[in-house]
């Protein structure tokens, strides 16, 4: 085996760039929702929705422009990614579109807005914008080891995309969470975004950091703990994600920032003292907040019983009929349209619509959708180890630690295994920041992964105009 | 770089791991009691999903279905005429539950219940909508519409039997409600659940099953088969051996007698004027524990399930001599609910075999197919045939010479008892009026047997012939009604 291996890299021996198996995967991730939405339509109206066609062709259309920039831009990249993210894009519009039909909604937002505007059209609008930012980034970014110049710069950007919500008469106050802002009558949500240019940051920083705070340690318990100078940038970061959690309310983003560094700076170092140092402050930040931060309080108590005090807390309320939309749904669900998790009220299709896919699906499709999502962590996590570059390497991570961290904290929440945050399920929940931000995140694991795989220019023809013999067994 | 990376990836993979057992748990192992919990309210959206099946009276619905708008309940309950039908029926409300038939055969009105599986499984290939199937009750709807507008605007209760088989034929209670008001979720739908709830008049408790009334006089029947049985008295012509005045046992006070002549009176005319002496006497002879075996053989001292559950009748088990002797005139602590004195009537009427009373005949899957069908049940003989025919010679009596004058049905053998009962602190309380009765058939058995009670009956003469006067003619109505629709 090890033999053949090594023959194949010697040799310039085209390595298969897998853009066909993309495709193939590709049309089914579109004829999936295209389904989906004949089924919703049948069962809710009992005929097919309207423009099925023009949807679906739509649809296909945004998916083949995004396959053809990978197929030009990216011809080695992972055929995975692409296909996953367009089918969960193409559900989440689906359940969007599914929980604009419920009654029980619309109702409920004329009663405490007045109007009511339906998600589905305006999210696939984002989802077109998106796929337009995500061939952008491809063809803009060429190697993805430019970024590196920008460390410092995307340090100070985080940092702005992190306060703007708080700013007065530009942040908006929603259900108690400041992490929106509204610019010209949009909603947007720059954390989505902030994920991505700190990801920029601490992959850089911690490329030019490593050997120093790898290295320079004592031995302590079996642990080699970093010197005190060298506790600065972790202690900097693990602040910054209590002024969020504090002032804006923010329990996922807080927890999501602090996580991915731990786990980019674990990679960078190979030091396990800083998974432990790590642990140990997010749980005492955790506890510090946790017992004075009334809003952190409330969900605490949700999370414990939230049948306790389903009738006096709204959050409990909120929990308490997540969880039986799951165990409503049961092995195989309701049925697509059929199912009842609207009774979620508010934020049924952000926050809480992985809770529709739990009564609709059933445990089937919550354990496929978490295969998905499983997939694409996998794959993100294949390409930093792929990656040549330790750049390369901990932004891959990075972004995929990230992702893996917000399903866990957002299935978590709605699934009551941990407290609730206030997060989107990636690319399912209604939302244009997050949707955008996502592609952004796929379309720069292409590029990685591309960059990863691409097979080394070959040599230049030898003068002698002799193959190099290559020694076969038997 | 590559062995953090990997441990990471293992991270990943645990977190990927807990959220599949998470889900695994909460979908399989819990899913029933989070589906069932009584938080959630996908529960009464099934209930109210479908058309829900009908209860039936005589062939015809007595129930029906309305589409409702603006709320997740899609279809509401109607009811054909409420107030008539509501003691058998009682509600199915979106938002106040339901009870009586529209709770016990809940499965079978929805369509969720187990046996109708098959229908179910085969609905979903055929891609036919869920029903309910029906539930056919016992019940004649002439004799209900003769006690429910006899009783009129008074406060009472009927309760009729057919005595060869125990099926429930009339089972009225006034002031009734109708369920059809508060059958929805709406702000109309409160104010008159809570206009109901809140009345005086206790509209919404079915009296003929759920409330328990001194029987009065109406009780000296049992008494009299209990003499019998225990063989203190053979014949009733002979005269007893009752003192003027009866001094209750182990006291010094006399019992009141509104009759005259019941010095050692026989029991047929005692039962005739309705003698309290007498009957207290035998009462004492027979003895606390022959009174309650026989009370208990015709039916006390225990709830009946007709499917709907009747409140047990009482008679006191532990009481003294004394409370004994009253008790044998239907007073103290005797209490009966309208249904037990049908049953009473009917045990005598039937020649001493008590059938147990029922009111569903049949539940019926959608397509008609009978799920299960009720079969007349003996529940006990409380008195021999020889005996049940003396007592029905004395209640015939009564009838034709005494105190229930006003029930008595031209070319129909009818008997009966008249019954006043006091109650209240000194028996200050307007008494209740008592009549049960039982119409015979040429062969000598019996199609109806009736148990009426009104309330405060407003009458200022507190005489023994207030049952005569004010419950007699609704049984005479009630009879009548059975007679003429035989069916």
């Amino acid at each position: 085996m090890s033999v053949v291996t090594n023959t194949t890299t010697i040799g310039a021996i085209e390595a298969p760039s897998r853009r066909n198996t993309e495709l193939l995967l590709l049309a089914f991730a579109v004829v999936i929702p295209i389904f989906a939405y004949a089924n919703v339509g049948l069962s809710i109206h009992g005929e097919l929705p309207p423009g099925m066609l023009v949807y679906g062709l739509g649809f296909a259309v945004l998916a083949g422009i995004a396959h053809l920039v990978v197929r030009r831009f990216a011809k080695y990249a992972d055929p995975l990614l692409l296909p996953i993210a367009t089918l969960l894009n193409g559900l989440g519009v689906v359940l969007i579109w599914r929980l604009d039909q419920s009654e029980r909604l619309r109702t409920l937002a004329k009663r405490s807005f007045g109007v009511f505007t339906e998600s589905a059209p305006r999210q696939m609008m984002y989802t077109g914008l998106a796929i337009a930012l995500f061939s952008v980034v491809l063809l803009v970014l060429k190697d993805h080891r430019v970024l590196q110049r920008f460390t410092y710069i995307s340090m100070a950007g985080a940092l702005v995309l992190l306060i703007l919500p708080v700013i007065p008469g530009l942040g908006a106050d929603v259900f108690g969470a400041k992490i929106w802002i509204s610019v010209g009558g949009f909603s947007i949500q720059p954390g989505e975004f902030a994920k991505i240019v700190i990801a920029i940051f601490f992959a850089g920083y911690l490329m030019v950091k490593r050997d120093a705070l790898a290295l320079a340690s004592r031995r302590f318990m079996g642990l080699y703990l970093p010197r005190g100078r060298d506790l600065g940038p972790i202690l900097m970061i693990w602040a910054m994600s209590l002024l969020v959690l504090v002032f804006e309310n923010d329990l996922g983003t807080s927890l999501l920032f602090f996580g991915m560094f731990v786990i980019m700076l674990y990679v960078a170092t190979e030091r396990t003292s800083w998974i432990v140092i790590g642990l140990l402050m997010s749980v005492g930040g955790a506890t510090v907040v946790g017992m004075t931060a009334s809003h952190v309080k409330v969900r605490v108590t949700a999370w414990l019983d939230p049948f306790a005090c389903y009738s006096t807390s709204g959050a409990c309320e909120q929990v308490g009929q997540s969880i039986m939309s799951f165990g409503s749904g049961g092995v195989l669900g309701t049925g697509w349209g059929q199912g009842n998790s609207d009774l979620i009220g508010f934020a049924a299709n952000s926050d809480f619509i992985f809770s529709t896919v739990g009564e609709e699906l059933g445990l089937t499709g919550v354990m496929a959708f978490l295969l998905l999502y499983g997939l694409i962590i996998e794959r993100g996590v294949r390409t930093a180890l792929a990656a040549r570059d330790p750049f390369g390497k901990l932004f891959a991570i990075g972004l995929s630690g990230a992702f893996a961290l917000q399903i866990f904290v957002v299935a978590g929440g709605v699934m009551g295994l941990i407290p609730l945050t206030g997060m989107t399920m990636p690319f399912l929940a209604s939302g244009g920041s997050s949707v955008l931000a996502n592609w952004v995140l796929i379309a720069i694991l292409i590029r990685i992964s591309d960059t990863a795989r691409r097979p080394a220019p070959a040599p230049a023809p030898s003068p002698d105009s002799e193959m190099t013999q290559v020694v076969r067994p038997s | 770089m590559n062995k953090p990376l990997r441990r990471i990836s293992l991270f990943c993979g645990l977190l990927v791991l807990a959220l599949l057992i998470r889900t695994n748990w909460l979908q399989y192992v819990q899913a029933e009691e989070l589906s069932t919990r009584k938080e959630n309210r996908r529960v009464q959206i099934a209930q109210y999903a479908t058309e829900r099946g009908n209860i039936i009276v005589g062939g015809q619905p007595i129930t029906g279905s309305a589409v409702t708008d603006g709320s997740d309940f899609k279809f509401k309950r109607t009811y054909l005429d409420g107030p008539l039908w509501a003691p058998v029926t009682g509600y199915a409300s979106q938002a106040f539950g339901s009870t009586q038939l529209e709770k016990i055969d809940d499965g079978i009105l929805t369509g969720n219940d187990d046996r109708l599986f098959f229908d179910r499984t085969i609905g979903m290939f055929t891609g036919e909508k869920k029903q309910g199937g029906n539930v056919i009750t016992t019940l004649n709807a002439a004799a209900q519409k003769a006690a429910f507008t006899s009783l009129g605007d008074k406060k009472g209760a009927v309760a009729a039997i057919d005595p060869r088989t125990g099926a429930i034929l009339a089972l009225a209670s006034t002031p009734s409600y109708d369920p059809s008001t508060f059958a929805g979720n709406s702000k109309n739908d409160e104010k008159a659940w809570r206009t109901l709830n809140d009345s005086a008049d206790k509209n919404l408790v079915n009296r003929a099953l759920r409330e328990t009334y001194p029987p009065g006089s109406t009780f000296k029947v049992v008494t009299t088969a209990a003499a019998l049985e225990h063989g203190v008295v053979s014949d009733i012509n002979t005269p007893t051996d009752t003192p003027e005045p009866y001094i209750l046992p182990g006291t010094k006070t006399p019992m009141v007698n509104h009759a005259t002549g019941c010095e050692k009176a026989s029991l047929l005319y005692a039962l005739q004027v309705s003698c309290n002496s007498v009957f207290a006497h035998m009462g004492d002879k027979v003895g606390r524990d022959g009174m309650v075996e026989t009370a208990q053989k015709f039916g006390f001292n225990s709830t009946i399930d007709t499917p709907v559950r009747a409140f047990a009748s009482v008679y006191d088990k532990t009481m003294g001599k004394d409370g004994n002797a009253l008790s044998s005139i239907g007073q103290f602590n005797t209490a009966a609910t309208p249904l037990q004195m049908a049953m009473v009537t009917a045990a005598i009427a039937n020649d001493g075999k008590l059938m147990k009373p029922y009111m569903v005949e049949q539940l019926t899957a959608p397509n008609l197919d009978t799920i299960e069908k009720h079969e007349p049940q003996e529940m006990s003989r409380p008195l021999s045939a020889a005996n049940a025919q003396k007592v029905q010679q004395m209640m015939v009596n009564v009838v034709e010479n005494g105190t229930g004058t006003s029930a008595k049905i031209k070319n129909v053998k009818v008997g009966g008892k008249t019954g006043t009962a006091q109650h209240g602190e000194k028996n200050a309380k307007r008494p209740y009026a008592w009549f049960i009765s039982y119409a015979e058939l040429p062969d000598g058995s019996s199609p109806v047997a009736v148990a009426v009670v009104i309330e405060d009956s407003d009458v200022k003469d507190r005489e023994d012939i207030t049952g005569g006067g004010l419950a007699a003619p609704v049984a005479k109505a009630v009879m009548e009604a059975v007679l003429k629709n035989k069916g």
